[in-house]
């Protein structure tokens, strides 16, 4: 027991536990955005895992990482609108749609990848920067400042997403007609454009969420990839209290618990693998149930808009 | 002193007119074929009964809905508004009668939502902050811009609304029953500022079901009866009597209530404390009785603890302290749907949140909470046909205008809504009613109707709490009228006991004793 607790060990953890934050920073930021707008988007797992797909077979074929990435976002785009189509357009009952898109992304990426690549294979990935003067600070340095841009950019994305939603008027149009799209409608805010374009953001970076699993952290696509991610970050978005900061709180927590685990498990600790797996998820539920903040929940989640019924 | 606001520098319309609009809904003729004109500096008021089509008018003029037939026509150039965004454009606003605003937001969010600020895309709050507190000086009203939505009174949210229509710099600005949540002070700054407005050129469109109001701040009056015009009139030559023959099509009767002998005290109300939403003391010892057969009026200025005092009684507020009694049954800790079995009724003032299900349909909504009484249930189903005509017979008596008995609630007009509550609440046969602000937004001739109904249920033995903002209205049916101030019953008196200046007097926290030496 006593090797999981030496420094090489903490600092191992604390690394993994940053890196491993990546996509749920992505996908639940990404999500915030859909949600602030009224949308709850429950396909985010399939947006990811058909986003790492192509990330993954584009970087395989081309070998260039960039045009990895940008495919990634493009087929989150494109899962954006068939999901606004559903769910805004013809305001079919939101969680059922998304689900519909969960299961449409985990067939269809198992599919083309069984067919189009067979078996495993891993690729080269975003390497890692190490932040020139930063990164030579010891042990900080090394779990802060040692990363690939992935990395980076999901946790520049913190503050980024906190001031478009708190700070502009493009935020401010997103939160209204999630909280009172009558009111939005009411001053000429197109409620329907407005929550469109919320949607495809978080599908967006869904995809790069994808992306920094299967170009980035892993190297490699394989069935069902994500198991599960996308769902958790749509959690850690009600965990985060529909905020940037809280969500990275959610996302770090959770990954941290999960480093831990994997730690556990590399080292031989003697605990069930299956009881360690399942470590982060019931801390997942937990934290939940304790913490959701139903004051900052949008109004209108969930609710389609039609004009003229107030 | 003038500020450069938008208003100014903004083309100011001198001319804007509907003519020969027809709007249909599913099973209704809304507005048929309705002519209506408002000139700048003007108010112009529209008046008529729940349900005639009123608010449809208004928010065809603003972009909300499209007329099926009919132009708008503004300074002689026909105009078609897809969305509120042309009618903004256009230079029209407006209030809706139920607010349009985003309670997580502030004030300065809510004004320049949908706007572009000047350093686009960032908000840019402190320069919207500093043009809201420059209309709010020279329009009087007063708003804090950085105050949230959720904590402002009514009065202050309807101010926000109007600097909302302001700050777009509409020059006609339609007011969709501004003063029915208002309390009578409210409505004289309300005045106010309107007078003001109409002084620098704006046009204004004003409804309301209270007619001295109407008579006090308009120059025209339209009158429209089942979505019909029935004619438009100087206000001056108008009398108050001639508005309601115009909109009812009879003379209103005088009601004159008989003092009955009442009974046995039905409500006991003990010392009864309780905290409000902002975690003060709301209710410091209320000690108050109700007999059977009689109207006690809760008159008050709004926030004195009205509202928490009528949610503890129905229990849907927690008390602290004290005691309730019905019947000389201790209900204090009683959930609701136990003190409804036990005979109390209650008219929330909040229709569209605590008293009506929206989505559910008229019918629906009519049995919410009776649905298992036996009389309308054959073995465990339900006996619809017995149901349906049972809803028909109130929706009949009670004049509640709707076009199926399937109809969704949310599809009724205002007034409509209140009227079918109140049926619902009354055919019960309660012991106790508590009604709370019961002909808020109701037209004149349902006002009648329902101050009728609460006389008969008065006279069949109910004990009757009447919370009304509305003092002539607590003094026509009340036996006793009680003041609320600052949580506490500060007096009681009969009918005819007490001066309307002694009981305004109270109403500002003055004891009775020097109320009633006061004004000798
Ligand atoms: N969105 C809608 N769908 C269906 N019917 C509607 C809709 N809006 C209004 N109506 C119906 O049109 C008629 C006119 O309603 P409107 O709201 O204009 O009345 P109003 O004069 O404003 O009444 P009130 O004084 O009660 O507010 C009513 O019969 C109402 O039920
Ligand atoms: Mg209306």
């Amino acid at each position: 027991m006593n090797q999981v607790f030496t420094l090489g060990a903490i600092v191992g953890i604390l690394t993994s536990a940053i890196r491993l934050a990546t996509p749920y920073l992505y996908a639940g930021i990404g999500e915030a955005f859909a949600q602030s707008s009224g949308v709850v988007n429950l396909g985010v797992d399939g947006i990811m895992l058909i986003s790492a797909f192509s990330a993954f077979y584009v970087v395989l074929n081309t070998g260039n990482l960039w045009l990895g990435l940008l495919t990634a976002i493009l087929v989150g785009l494109v899962m954006g609108l068939l999901m606004s189509l559903i769910s805004v357009t013809l305001k079919a009952e939101q969680g059922i749609s998304g689900i519909g898109l969960h299961m449409f992304g985990l067939g269809l990426s198992s599919l083309l990848f069984n067919v189009l690549v067979g078996t495993v294979k891993t690729i080269t990935g975003f390497p890692s920067i190490k932040i020139p003067l930063l990164g030579d600070i010891p042990i900080v340095g090394e779990i802060f400042f040692n990363h690939s841009i992935l990395v980076y950019g999901a946790f520049l994305l913190v503050p980024v997403a906190w001031w478009i939603l708190d700070k502009t008027s493009w935020g401010l149009r997103i939160k209204s007609v999630g909280q009172n799209p009558a009111a939005a409608d009411s001053l000429g805010v197109s409620v329907d454009r407005t929550r469109y374009i919320s949607v495809c953001i978080g599908a967006m970076l869904a995809g790069v969420a994808g992306a920094s699993l299967s170009i980035s952290l892993l190297d490699l696509f394989q069935d069902n990839l994500t198991a599960g991610m996308g769902f958790i970050a749509v959690a850690l978005v009600y965990f985060g209290g529909w905020k940037p900061l809280g969500i990275m709180g959610g996302a770090l927590l959770f990954s941290t618990v999960n480093a831990f685990q994997l730690w556990m498990q590399v080292l031989g600790v003697n605990i069930p693998s299956d009881v360690a797996v399942m470590l982060p998820y019931l801390l997942t539920i937990a934290a939940l149930a304790v913490t959701v903040n139903r004051a900052r929940q949008p109004a209108a989640l969930n609710k389609p808009f039609e004009r003229g019924e107030s | 002193m003038p500020v450069e606001t938008k208003a100014q520098s903004k083309h100011r319309l001198e001319h804007v007119e509907m003519r020969q609009i027809v709007k249909r809904f599913p099973g209704v003729l809304a507005n048929s074929k309705v002519d209506f004109d408002v000139r700048a500096g003007e108010v112009h008021a529209l008046l008529g009964e729940n349900g005639a089509g009123k608010s449809t008018l208004m928010r065809q003029l603003y972009g909300l809905y499209k007329p099926d037939e009919g132009e708008i026509i503004i300074d002689g150039n026909p105009v078609v508004f897809h969305s509120p965004a042309d009618a903004i454009r256009a230079g029209i606003g407006m209030i809706h009668q139920h607010f349009m605003l985003v309670p997580t937001l502030t004030v300065a969010e809510n004004v320049i939502l949908g706007l572009t600020s000047k350093h686009e895309p960032i908000l840019d709050l402190d320069t919207v902050s500093q043009k809201i507190l420059e209309l709010s000086r020279s329009y009087g009203l007063k708003v804090d811009p950085a105050a949230f939505v959720w904590q402002l009174s009514v009065g202050e949210q309807q101010r926000v609304e109007i600097i909302k229509a302001l700050y777009r710099g509409a020059s006609l600005i339609i007011l969709d029953e501004p003063t029915a949540v208002l309390t009578p002070q409210e409505v004289t700054d309300l005045f106010a500022t309107l007078k003001h407005m109409v002084k620098e050129g704006h046009a204004l469109v004003f409804i309301s079901h209270k007619l001295h109001e109407v008579m006090e701040i308009s120059d025209r009056v339209t009158v429209l009866r089942d979505g019909q015009v029935i004619g438009t009139r100087p206000a001056k030559e108008m009398t108050r009597n001639d508005l309601v023959k115009m909109m009812v099509g009879r003379e209103m009767k005088q009601i004159a209530p008989q003092p009955i002998r009442s009974g046995p005290v039905r409500l006991k109300i003990e010392n009864l404390h309780t905290m409000g939403d902002r975690g003060t003391e709301m209710l410091r010892g209320i000690n108050l009785d109700i007999h059977g057969g009689e109207i006690v009026g809760l008159a008050g200025v709004s926030g004195n603890g009205q509202r928490e005092l009528a949610e503890c009684l129905s229990g849907l507020r927690k008390v602290t302290a004290g005691r309730i009694e019905l019947d000389q049954m201790d209900i204090t800790s009683l959930p609701l749907k136990n003190r409804v079995e036990s005979g109390l009724s209650y008219i929330p003032e909040e229709r569209m949140r605590d008293g009506a299900i929206r989505e559910f349909s008229v019918q629906e909504n009519l049995f919410l909470q009776d649905h298992a009484s036996p009389q309308f249930t054959r073995g465990i189903f339900l006996d619809f046909p017995r149901m349906e005509a049972f809803a028909s017979k109130m929706i009949r008596e009670f004049t509640v205008k709707t076009p199926s008995l399937d109809t969704p609630v949310k599809n009724l007009s205002g007034g409509n809504i209140q009227k079918l509550i109140m049926a619902r609440e009354l055919a019960r046969h309660p012991k106790v009613l508590i009604a709370a602000q019961p002909t808020r937004g109701v037209d004149i001739g349902a006002t009648e109707y329902i101050h009728e109904r609460l006389l008969m249920q008065r006279d069949a033995g109910t004990a009757i709490l009447l919370i009304s903002e509305d003092l002539d209205e607590i003094r026509t049916l009340s036996d006793r009228i009680a003041i609320i101030y600052e949580g506490n019953i500060i007096g009681i008196v009969d009918r005819n006991e007490a001066t309307v200046e002694q009981i305004g007097l109270m109403m500002a926290g003055i004891s009775m004793e020097e109320a009633v030496h006061h004004s000798a």
